[in-house]
């Protein structure tokens, strides 16, 4: 099967098993890792990708349903040359430890934001909470969260 | 400003961030295999035979039994019990049998659904009663893997003259590590004939030693690395050894490299977990609230094989008494033999299961004595200069007293436990509220006489070049290793921080700087690089009048003391400070180098209609003698205190025959974003003389402190004396119905 | 990662007439919606070698509609979408709170509706919902189109009653009379991602002397399929709620559900804060017995 698709913003072009799970096409057909899998159930959010801006878990989607989609990965977000202003905000409130849930975090957390989601730590954590994370306990994650929000605030006023 | 207590940012952060950073499950090999294991669907009996399906085609596939095994069939640990692959005898459910490996993981498992063993079952001892009733005699004359004594003063004498005598049993589950990225290994042959593994792992040292058993290779000829490794939390302390022997085998057989990585069911169901406790408490205690006699049972499930059970038993006997000192102790301690998946490693290593009930039971006997459960902890609680059970005396940094005191003041403790006094009367909240405490120590490094037989050896090297390297096989899982490493050696030879690397974790450019476990990575492997760093310092200046501060001047520098080698390593090893004495058959003295101490107090709410417990704030204050870098050290105390959430309200490993009933993620609870409460997290700073710039240790302390602080708190609200972890809100509505 | 890609035998029709006629060729298919039920089954390696019927890129039968008696949300409608939509949110601010507690955000943005009902899970979150305001699950094949009461919709554990090769088309729901006291409430086994132990929801209308005019309350988890309370509800009818008839009418709760024990909860502790619940919402005020 023939599948059209945009993955951070390339034009991709899969061809193959129709029900190939969205992660395994990421990580196998074009090398994007920095998709997790952590269980294969939808249940933990480390395989968390935008299909069109919206967080979905890439483990439970067949690679069929996303022709003519725009998907992004976390490596649409920065390098570790330059990052990302939230990854950096991440790097700087400790919100990443293992690091293995954070790729899908941070897709999460960029759904939020990007949206104009608002900077309340309750609002946050529910937006955050497909999203498992072990180590962290997910204070610092929040803080991060709420930096970027807040600095995008300030900008968006002086503007 | 000094490198070590600074907030520099994680060192591998951006990979990670950017998803650069990679697992093992991230690397492709040229022709790789993946593969699986077929287990055991019975609790214990025999093996009869093995049959595969004649039906399928097996040419694709490489398949390996006990048979294939060139050296020993054991994972070489502390008893060397346990097989790498059971060959005649079952021992538990999910014991591995057979490996396959295919080209396409798909394949590999469904071949697994060919192969069927036949069993002659014999009748299985799944629980700790069962075991210690010898239902079954399964390991030596009573079950029992091991057995400790802690013996202080006279216990008998000092409760026939107590005014109280109080007493209590409390329960704790198996907990499951639950690290998102599932345990994975990579193994493949050289050319040569040595073997090269790679993987998520705590200890590749570990890894090491068991792989030379069982493949009969030399030292050398074995290397061990590991990969960005995404959580370990003692999931990934010895469990790591047998799924590198497994994909070993598999690359022997069939020349090809073998990648293992197991899903989460598999790895849920299969590998270690927390031991399960009971802790029966029996205290005499004066008027005035002083402790004068304190008996404790611990009695822990081991699971099928002894693996780590005698050290996590041996922590567990440690600290059972909590943070008093009291002139007579008896800690009796066992760890039984059960038909179920091996307990290991997990965060607290012993230490959350008995402090959880020698917290709790400080509420019991205050309650029971009519004393406020904080002023009678007051009046215990070790000093400097006090003497624990084993007769260690607390010479350095001692900040019980201070966390208690902080964590009162700043959660307003006291106020808060009278308001939610009067709230819990009026009848039309729709919630109960409550405050609860609770206060712990936890000793860093290895326990007793540990240290000295691990005779770890760490250091730093000086390259051509003027860079200096650190050199441990102590390994990033998340905690911060390689940042406050870096920080360490940079404040010891005063130079930026971004001059100095950190050498990949690989046996063969590292020493054995021992495990990745027991907090003592900072504080000890913290300590021997920073010996390291001045050693090399004094080496340079030796050789070169000063220590330069500059890449340049340091290739410099370098040039003078390596006489034309590529680089100088300055390695140190583990050398014991005089004043710690431990003597391992009467099991007194100084067990651990020191303590470190943390309190929490947790405000929560308890619904009416669904006994569902809500967290609203918890305040943490701890003691870790110096923070190298606070926002890493907090990092452990909240993740820690998360994990300690987890367990005290919704972690409950449900098992029927043996085999674990809920081994997903869906149905097997941790805390999400939402279920986590705001923290106010201080550190209080009591430097020790033996750590890094001060440091003691903190990887697990934050595990031990809020069980028994959930329980006492949900006392405070419902009344309820809940005494078993989690507690559920099933228990809750169990106990209200009862009564 | 258990399943094998190149064993499946996919269909992906383009339009609900090539669905039908492909559904109706191979009545044996699975049918994939937003799959975060599905594709579970198969990453453990269940539905290798099955036929599977994707009937995503079906447009005619998803969004939300106005009708003139109520709204229509289209079965492949995500629970996300429904919240998002303003009549749902003006007319049934239960059902958006019900979606809003579905899995999380990437749950949400992929499971649909129909999805959810025609996997007749015990523990559908929505489905309490859908029972308190009367839904009814339109349903379409190629022989034609049938609709069912919601409550028929069910007929056990992952069980219902479409026909061979038929498709959810759609849920309708009426909108009932304003002035009703509201409920939901979903009792998971966290604060969020997290499956039901119990999930109720409720709708009364009180009238100005305070006698019951209707009650309609509904519970999920509870048995092999959401249950109404058809015993309490028509008890309550016509009575003031003063403490006896409220206490009976969680007595009665019992008579219409029959949870079990399992690795999420128990039935002891289902059945009583089911009629925790049900009594805190019947009080004209809360009032709670300490332990």
């Amino acid at each position: 099967m023939r599948i059209k698709l945009t993955i951070n913003k390339k034009k991709r072009v899969y061809e193959g098993a129709p029900f190939k799970r969205l992660i395994d096409v990421l990580r196998e057909n074009y090398e994007l890792t920095g998709t997790k899998e952590g269980c294969g159930e939808g249940e933990c959010g480390a395989c968390t990708v935008l299909v069109d801006g919206d967080p979905v878990n890439s483990c439970l989607i067949p690679v069929a349903q996303m022709n003519g989609r725009r998907i992004e990965t976390v490596e649409s977000l920065g390098t570790p040359k330059s990052l990302h202003r939230l990854q950096e905000s991440f790097l700087r409130e400790g919100g990443a430890q293992c690091g293995i849930c954070t790729p899908g975090m941070l897709m999460s957390a960029w759904a939020w934001i990007s949206r104009g989601g608002s900077a309340r730590p309750s609002e946050i954590r529910r937006a955050l909470a497909g999203n498992l994370c072990r180590c962290t306990g997910y204070q610092h994650i929040v803080n991060s969260v709420i930096k970027i929000i807040k600095e995008r605030k300030r900008e968006s006023r002086t503007k | 400003m000094p490198a070590a207590g600074t907030n520099i940012w994680r060192r591998e952060g951006p990979e990670k961030l950017c998803g650069t950073a990679r697992y093992i499950d991230d690397y492709t090999f040229p022709g790789c295999l993946f593969g699986v294991t077929y287990r055991s669907s019975i609790a214990r009996g025999l093996i009869k035979k093995i049959v595969f399906d004649p039906k399928f085609s097996w040419d694709e596939f490489t398949v390996v039994t006990a048979k294939d095994i060139p050296g020993v069939n054991r994972v070489v640990l502390i008893e060397n019990d346990q097989p790498l692959l059971a060959d005649v005898k079952i021992t538990h459910p999910l014991e591995p049998i057979v490996l396959v490996a295919h080209s396409q993981r798909h394949k590999a498992y469904e071949a697994l659904s060919h192969i069927r063993a036949e069993f002659m079952e014999q009748p299985p001892v799944l629980t700790i009663e069962e075991s210690l009733a010898l239902k079954e005699t399964l390991y030596s004359m009573d079950n029992a893997f091991k057995k400790l004594l802690i013996e202080r003063g006279s216990v008998e004498s000092a409760m026939a003259q107590a005014d109280f005598v109080v007493e209590g049993e409390y329960r704790v589950p198996h907990q499951e590590q639950a690290y998102i990225e599932n345990n994975g290994i990579a193994a493949y042959f050289e050319k040569d004939g040595s073997l090269v593994v790679m993987g998520s792992m705590q200890c590749p040292y570990y890894v090491h030693k068991a792989l030379k058993a069982v493949f009969k290779l030399s030292d050398h000829r074995i290397r061990v690395i590991q990969t960005t490794t995404g959580g370990g939390f003692g999931g990934k302390e010895d469990y790591p050894s047998m799924i590198a022997g497994h994909a070993g085998l598999l690359a022997l057989k069939s020349g090809r490299p073998v990648k293992i990585i197991y899903d989460r069911h598999e790895d849920m169901a299969a590998t270690t977990k927390r031991h399960p406790a009971i802790v029966r408490h029996k205290t005499g205690v004066a008027k005035d609230g002083r402790l004068l006699a304190q008996d404790i049972e611990v009695i822990m499930d081991g699971g099928a094989y002894a693996t780590l059970s005698p050290v996590v038993l041996s922590r567990g006997a440690l600290h059972a008494t909590g943070p008093y000192e009291c002139p007579n102790v008896r800690v009796r301690s066992v760890c039984m033999i059960t038909n179920t998946p091996p307990n290991g490693a997990f965060r607290g290593f012993g230490a959350p299961q008995t402090l959880f009930a020698a917290e709790l039971h400080m509420e019991k006997i205050a309650s029971v004595i009519g004393m406020d459960s904080v002023e009678l902890r007051r009046k215990n609680v070790f000093k400097l200069g006090a003497v624990t059970a084993t007769g260690q005396i607390l010479r350095e940094s001692v900040g019980a007293r201070e966390v208690l005191e902080r964590t009162l003041k700043r959660s307003r403790y006291a106020q808060k436990r009278k308001e939610y006094s009067r709230w819990n009367k009026n009848k039309r909240h729709s919630t109960w509220r409550g405050m609860g405490i609770a206060l712990v120590h936890h000793g860093a490094g290895f326990t007793g006489s540990g240290e000295v037989y691990l005779a770890s050896r760490a250091g730093v090297s000086l390259t051509q070049e003027g860079t200096v390297k650190v050199l441990t096989a102590s390994t990033e899982i998340g905690q911060g290793t390689n940042t406050i490493f870096a920080q360490i050696v940079s404040h010891a030879l005063d130079l930026p921080q971004t001059m100095v690397e950190i050498e990949m974790p690989d046996t063969s450019l590292v020493p054995d700087s021992g495990p990745t476990v027991a907090s003592r990575t900072c504080m000890v492997v913290g300590g021997l690089i920073e010996r390291a760093a001045l050693e090399m310092k004094e080496a340079v200046v030796r050789a070169a009048g000063e220590f330069p501060r500059t890449k340049k001047g340091l290739a410099r520098a370098a040039a003078k003391i390596l006489n034309g080698a590529p680089f100088r390593a300055f390695i140190v090893q583990y050398k014991k400070p005089d004043e710690i004495e431990w003597n391992d058959h009467a099991y007194s003295g100084d067990a651990y180098g020191v303590f470190s101490y943390g309190c929490v107090a947790v405000d929560l709410e308890v619904d009416r209609a669904t006994y569902e417990v809500r967290l609203r704030r918890l305040t943490t204050v701890q003691d870790i003698g110096r923070a190298i870098n606070s926002k890493l050290a907090e990092g452990q105390m909240i993740g820690g205190i998360t994990q300690a959430l987890g367990y005290a309200l919704w972690e409950n490993p449900v098992y029927q025959n043996g085999f674990m009933q809920n081994s997903q993620l869906t149905n097997y609870i941790i805390p999400t974003a939402m279920d986590t409460p705001p923290m106010d997290v201080e550190i209080v700073e009591k430097p020790y003389s033996h750590g890094p710039w001060g440091a003691k240790g903190v990887g697990e302390l934050p595990m031990d402190i809020p069980g028994p602080a959930v329980a006492a708190a949900i006392g405070h609200a419902t009344g309820l004396w809940m005494t078993e972890l989690p507690i559920l809100p099933e228990k809750i509505c169990r106990k209200i119905n009862a009564n | 990662m258990r399943g094998a890609p190149d064993s499946i035998y996919f269909l992906q029709p383009s339009s609900l007439e090539k669905a039908l006629q492909a559904y109706g060729e191979n009545p044996d298919s699975l049918v994939l919606a937003g799959g975060t039920d599905l594709m579970v089954a198969w990453n453990a390696g269940l539905l290798n070698n099955k036929k599977v019927l994707d009937i995503s890129l079906i447009r005619e039968i998803r969004g939300v509609r106005a009708l003139k008696k109520g709204v229509l949300i289209g079965a492949l409608t995500a629970h996300a979408d429904i919240q998002r939509n303003a009549a749902v949110r003006r007319h049934f601010p239960l059902i958006q709170t019900a979606c809003s507690v579905v899995g999380g955000l990437q749950i949400q943005n992929k499971g649909t509706l129909g999805g959810n009902i025609a996997n007749a899970s015990p523990a559908g979150d929505t489905f309490p919902v859908l029972a308190v305001y009367e839904a009814i699950v339109r349903l379409i094949s190629r022989q034609g189109r049938r609709a069912l009461a919601f409550m028929d919709f069910f007929e056990g554990v992952k069980k219902t009653r479409l026909l061979p090769a038929e498709l959810i088309e759609s849920v309708e729901i009426p909108y009932s009379r304003k002035g009703a006291r509201r409920l939901f409430r979903k009792v998971g086994t966290r604060a969020a991602q997290a499956i039901s132990k119990t999930v109720a929801a409720g709708l009364l209308w009180v009238g100005q002397d305070g006698t019951v005019e209707e009650l309609r309350f509904a519970l999920g988890s509870m048995a092999s399929t959401v249950r109404r309370l058809v015993k309490a509800e028509k008890f309550i009818k016509g009575k003031k709620l003063h403490r006896d008839a409220v206490e009976e009418a969680c007595r009665l709760l019992k008579d219409d559900v029959d949870p079990i024990d399992d690795v999420r909860s128990t039935r002891e502790y289902r059945l009583q804060i089911s009629q925790n619940i049900l009594r805190s919402f019947l009080s004209e005020a809360n009032y709670y017995e300490n332990p």
